[in-house]
């Protein structure tokens, strides 16, 4: 039960503690790309009756981690990855129902990529939230 | 400055027309939901500024094989600081979301350390507050993360849902 998600042992499925606290999981690939899921609990909301921004940044990271790796994966390079910094965009209140996550890789070059992650409920042509987020990349054995 | 105080939310229990009280806030926003879950503490507070500390937990790490905490609680974190250091700059609860949140990581934070947030509200519009924050684990001249935000002012209507 270490980290997988479900059964293909892709490293872009892995996900780490706190994403499994927080309840998401791989809800389905599209494109070769995870989207990410969470379903609406207590331990996520943070105004009365809607999702906490904290939770929503969380989904959207993991998402982007997983879009990240997804695109390593395919390109056969396995590489270090640590995020350098993330800007999100709140654009509607999340309301208590599942949220996904998918992320898109912009670019991936040898040191850095860059990746943009949205994150909708109900309608996917009204998110909730929207990020850019920026990785360092290294090679896997680096340090 | 205050005579025009929001009806504070039932969910938090504020007591009506009263002014804002950051203790007794931050215990209540603490122990609510994801705040909650985290357990998210109380530190400190100021003319425009707000403390709250993070304490290291194994089942918030990001990174399994070294125990360094995923960066999604150090978002709520400063989020949560953030937000009441515009609290603390307008002396009373005021309604708000989060419009954006940029947020630099400066270097992991060390496993088993509580992250301490201290944040600053430097400007209040009519209807914005820009805000600042720096997250560091014991010494804030070496911080974990560096961030950057705005929340949007709204009615009470628009801020709570049942």
């Amino acid at each position: 039960m270490v980290g997988q998600v479900n059964a293909p042992a892709s490293p872009a499925l892995i996900l780490p503690p706190y994403a499994r606290s927080m309840g998401m999981e791989l809800d389905r690939i599209e494109d070769g790309i995870p989207v990410l899921a969470m379903e609406y609990s207590r331990i996520a909301q943070g105004r009365p009756g809607y999702l906490h921004g904290g939770a929503i940044g969380g989904l959207l990271e993991i998402a982007g981690f997983a879009a990240l790796r997804a695109e390593l994966a395919q390109r056969g390079t396995m590489m270090r990855i640590k995020p350098v910094n993330i800007s999100i965009e709140y654009l509607r209140g999340g309301v208590k129902l599942r949220t996904f996550a998918m992320g898109r890789v912009l670019r991936a070059g040898r040191r850095v990529a860059n990746v943009r992650v949205d994150a909708w409920q109900a309608d996917r042509d009204k998110p909730v939230a929207s990020c850019w987020m920026n990785f360092l990349l290294s090679p896997e054995k680096a340090d | 400055m205050t005579d025009k105080q929001p009806s504070a939310p039932m969910n938090f229990q504020l007591p009506d027309g009263t002014q804002f009280d950051p203790v007794a806030g931050a215990r209540m926003m603490n122990s609510h939901g994801h705040t909650g879950f985290l357990g998210i503490e109380y530190v400190g507070h100021g003319e425009d500024w707000f403390e709250l500390a993070l304490p290291w937990r194994e089942d918030l790490v990001g990174i399994e094989e070294t125990g360094v905490l995923a960066s999604g609680p150090i978002i709520s974190l400063l989020d949560n600081a953030t937000s009441m250091s515009v609290w603390a700059k307008k002396r009373m609860f005021v309604p708000q979301v989060t419009l954006d949140l940029r947020i630099d990581y400066v270097r992991a934070a060390v496993p088993g350390k509580t992250v301490i947030a201290r944040a600053e509200c430097y400007q209040i519009r009519s209807s914005m507050a820009f805000v600042r924050g720096i997250a560091h684990d014991g010494d804030i001249t070496d911080p974990v993360a560096h961030a950057a935000g705005i929340f949007m002012l709204v009615g009470d209507g628009e801020w709570s849902a049942k």
